[in-house]
């Protein structure tokens, strides 16, 4: 059992709740951000984690997200802007006992910071990345990002953006990410689900959360938000499942001959036809497809988890071989190490 | 070439001789040869007293083909000697040096003592009939032949060079062979061949005793973290990006496993700064190094840490810039970068290293600063100190002091409250490093409250946070011993240099003083805070001259601090300063 380190007065330890992982600082989001469901998940998943708040550390960048740390009553750094998968690197594998997690949004992870997303993806290093996608420039009050649509106007696009954006989680895989999955801000049980999975996960995680910004970019996700429109829309992938949804599960997701993936009515194909969802293949290339599946969350769009393959975490071994080295050397070895094999000894005169 | 220059060092070293080195290379790797451009120079400076600077004007030029021959002597004395290799003298090769006709036979050279070597034909013969060797190989090895004839010239010994290339080339026993056969041809060629009638004996210098090695700035500024990481405690956590010529501490540092030393090769130069933030918020010792263009990247992060209040170490080996300006070649122009190279009120100290060997020094002071006062430190080396080499005299490791990283343990606050930013007596707040229990707190780059670290917009309290960072910066003065003044009775002239400038200004300081003439000189290891008597002593001389490689930014900064009217004497040539060239400069003042 996880404890919060206090006892209930005859010594048993109480059990971890939310309590204990969430801050006294007044949360400044505006009021109906979606980035208020997901602190709340996250701060009721982390007791069953079994990790205590001093061994977890949320470090986040800049932009809404970013001011996700000051709420958790865990360590915790807003750093600058893109750079946290960097910062968190360096704290991992220095110190690979804490839980690291990192918050970030698609300005700061996809733009400014892609090149440290990619890196930290490729490395596996052992973090949780956490994107909250908006497809909008939130604290700088409403630019377009590298998720919004293209032709988006926003200021500083009124004619409509020229930019063709990202699909963050083709971009995770095609960097080679060993964990990918997508969540929904409201889907609470769901996001803690895959939050779940993304902590068990050994090495670098990658969560993209659909998180509606409602001052900016209202609406951006109604297609899965939206009591009706979702049922209709959202495709829940489950390990070892054949790929289906609508109200009825009645539309599911097959090969073309080409290899890539349709959605048809199950009822033309037959269910033996659907596609089995396996995020544990080694190939992406189904993982790939389903990133693909829907260009924008408009229309029928997969949750849940892509990829989550094994693969080995950046220098994990290495740590105990340093400590250990580390701590049998002193002054007669560094003596040892500035002599160098080659010195000579001039003797008092 | 570089290859010769440093075995020559190690065998001078070896003897006992003082020497100081000055490698100077194209930043091409392998540059085309033969051209003026692609020149690869060692000059190396020795004698049986003590050396100050890897010398202003050689008395022996050896040059490997035209190209080698006109770019370099300007530099050599006159009368001096020249060894030519003159199998290398050929049309094709004159032509790509420029010249129109063959220095070695148009009396060009009259005036100095000429030594024509046939050095690529000798080293041939000698490597022929090596198995696994090619031809290509055999011309290779001309510059070890070349080696074997200087080793002779100024008897050196021959056991290190040949031990050190039968380790080198232990798994190609035909390279092997061939370097050691050149070497030998060479150096037998130098006792029999009768026209060169030349052989110096160069005897130990005196010097302290103790024990002594040769070493470069690089392996000094590694040995100086690895001794820092040993004294502390601390995990040493050394992240950087590949760049000329900072590199070189990646490498070495990433050799120490056994010291426990993690390095990491980031993906770019703000990668590199951001995980040795992270590092330093987990506890560790964190460290990255780069030049110029580097460190320009690096600013914003630096910025972080500065109101993070976290320590770490930030190695600049400055290169000559500005963009990518001459990557190996030397210059002292990222003064200002590193005191005002960051966004709003921003001060950090910054500690110069001014020999190779002091580098040791420098990175331990500078990880001392960190650690004491909890804020980034950015130490100032640059690509000579880097690069060059001194004999060493090693530390006394036992006297060095341990550096405590006084990690808070417990609650700081009334009722078991946490306050990231209360301060101690010397203004540096704790360091609480994820792990310990009933300090969870948060922090960031937004300005905090006072004491608390909570997010704070409060006017007074930014101006109040402000000045208390500016505070504890001028704080790390009051560790400084008093300014080492060089001085004379009847002065009135202070030479005041810093950084790698300290062998050429000593060395000047010496010969105007020969002549007869007065001068005080001083050096300064800390440029930000500088010494609390540094006024004093600048206000004790009529005349404080300053010399930099660079366009007058130390000078910039002592007028601005203390109204002297300091003079200027700057060379921005990509290479370090001659001995004559300031003594010219301190001789029209003194």
């Amino acid at each position: 059992m996880s404890t919060n380190g206090h006892t209930n007065g005859h010594g048993t330890p109480l059990p971890m709740t939310k309590k204990d992982f969430s801050s006294d600082q007044e949360t400044r989001w505006c009021p109906g951000c979606g980035d208020y469901a997901i602190l709340a998940t996250v701060q009721s998943l982390m007791p069953e984690l079994g990790v205590p708040p001093e061994r977890t550390v949320f470090i986040s960048g800049i932009g809404c997200a970013g001011r996700f740390v000051y709420y958790m009553d865990t360590y915790g750094m807003h750093s600058i802007h893109g750079r946290a998968p960097a910062l968190a690197t360096g704290l991992a594998v220095s110190r690979p006992e804490l839980s690291v997690w990192v918050v970030t949004g698609d300005g700061d992870s996809l733009s400014i910071g892609g090149n440290h997303l990619i890196h930290a993806l490729r490395r596996n290093v052992p973090i949780k990345i956490l994107l909250f996608n908006n497809q909008i420039y939130g604290l700088t009050k409403g630019q377009y990002s590298p998720t919004s649509e293209q032709g988006k106007v926003t200021k500083s696009t009124p004619f409509g953006s020229q930019d063709h954006p990202f699909n963050p989680l083709a971009l995770a895989l095609g960097a080679e990410a060993t964990f990918v999955a997508r969540a929904v801000d409201t889907d609470r049980g769901h996001v803690a689900d895959v939050l779940r999975a993304a902590a068990q996960h050994k090495g670098a995680s990658f969560v993209e959360i659909y998180q509606n910004c409602n001052v900016f970019n209202d609406g951006a996700f109604d297609a899965l938000r939206e009591k009706e429109p979702r049922k209709r829309n959202m495709i829940m992938l489950e390990a070892g499942q054949p790929i289906r949804f609508g109200e009825d599960n009645e539309r599911g997701v097959v090969h073309r001959p080409d290899g890539s993936l349709e959605i048809v009515d199950v009822a033309d194909v037959g269910e033996e036809a659907l596609v089995i969802h396996d995020p544990e293949h080694r190939d992406p290339s189904l993982a790939f497809a389903l990133a693909h599946l829907a260009e924008r969350p408009i229309g029928p769009t997969p949750v849940g988890v892509f990829r989550s393959v094994s693969r080995p975490v950046y220098a994990e071994g290495l740590y105990d071989e340093l400590e250990e080295a580390r701590n049998s050397v002193g002054d007669e070895e560094l003596h040892e190490l500035l002599t160098g094999g080659d010195a000579w000894t001039v003797p008092a005169a | 070439m570089q290859l010769a220059g440093s075995r020559f060092t190690d065998a001078t070293a070896m003897l006992g001789n003082d020497l100081a080195t000055l490698p100077d290379f194209p930043a091409e790797i392998r540059a085309p040869a033969g051209t003026l451009h692609g020149v690869s120079a060692f000059q190396i400076h020795f004698a049986s007293r003590d050396i100050l600077t890897p010398g202003d004007h050689p008395n022996v030029l050896v040059a490997m083909n035209p190209a080698a021959l006109k770019t370099n002597l300007a530099a050599l004395e006159k009368g001096g000697t020249i060894v030519a290799n003159e199998d290398a003298f050929t049309d094709n090769n004159l032509r790509k040096a420029g010249y129109q006709a063959n220095p070695l036979e148009d009396g060009s050279l009259d005036d100095y003592q000429l030594f024509r070597v046939p050095m690529t034909t000798m080293t041939v013969r000698a490597t022929e009939g090596i198995e696994g060797i090619m031809a290509k190989d055999q011309q290779r090895t001309k510059n070890v032949f070349a080696l074997g004839l200087l080793s002779w010239m100024y008897g050196r010994p021959t056991e290190i060079t040949v031990e050190w290339i039968e380790k080198k080339f232990a798994g190609n026993p035909g390279i092997r062979d061939a370097n050691l056969n050149a070497f030998r041809a060479g150096y037998n060629f130098g006792e029999t061949a009768e026209l060169l009638a030349v052989h110096y004996e160069v005897k130990p210098a005196p010097v302290e005793p103790g024990t002594y090695r040769n070493i470069n700035g690089t392996s000094a500024t590694a040995m100086g973290l690895i001794a820092a990481s040993v004294k502390s405690g601390l995990r040493m956590v050394y992240a950087s990006y590949p760049i000329t010529p900072a590199s070189e501490l990646l490498h070495e540092l990433s050799r120490h496993k056994r010291f426990g030393v993690r390095t990491m090769q980031a993906e770019d130069e703000i990668a590199a700064a951001g995980m040795v933030v992270g590092a330093a918020f987990g506890g560790s010792l964190g460290v990255t190094a780069s030049s110029g263009p580097g460190l320009d990247l690096k600013a914003e992060t630096i910025g972080l840490g500065v109101m993070l209040e976290l320590p770490m170490v930030i190695v600049d080996v400055q290169r000559a810039g500005p963009s990518t300006g001459m990557p190996t070649k030397t210059e002292q122009g990222d003064l200002m970068l590193a005191m005002y190279g960051r966004h709003g009120e921003s001060p950090l100290p910054i500690v110069a290293a001014y020999t190779p060997g002091q580098c040791f020094d420098a990175a331990i002071e500078a990880v001392r600063i960190a650690v004491k006062y909890r804020t980034p430190v950015i130490l100032l080396t640059d690509t000579f100190l880097a690069n060059s080499s001194e004999p060493w005299r090693l530390p006394d490791v036992s006297q060095i002091p341990p550096i405590d990283p006084r990690f808070a343990t417990g609650p700081n606050g009334e009722d078991g409250a946490f306050l990231p930013y209360l301060r101690d007596e010397n203004l540096a707040r704790p360091w609480a490093v994820p792990g310990t229990p009933g300090l969870r707190h948060r922090i960031g780059g937004l300005e905090k409250q006072h004491e608390t670290g909570n997010i704070s917009y409060d006017p007074t309290n930014h101006a109040l946070m402000t000045r208390l960072r500016a505070e504890k910066v001028a704080k790390v003065a009051d560790d400084m011993p008093p300014l080492e003044v060089d001085h004379e009775d009847g002065a009135e002239v202070l030479v005041l240099g810093w950084g790698s400038s300290y062998g050429s200004i000593r060395a000047a300081v010496r010969r105007v003083r020969m002549k007869g003439r007065k001068v005080a000189s001083a050096h300064l290891f800390h440029l930000n805070p500088l010494p609390h008597d540094l006024e004093e002593v600048l206000r004790s001389y009529r005349k404080v001259i300053v010399p930099e490689m660079n366009m007058g930014q130390l000078v910039k900064i002592i007028r601005a601090e203390y109204l002297v009217d300091a003079e200027s004497v700057t060379k921005v040539e990509g290479l370090p300063f001659f001995a004559d060239e300031l003594e010219a400069a301190i001789l029209e003042h003194a």
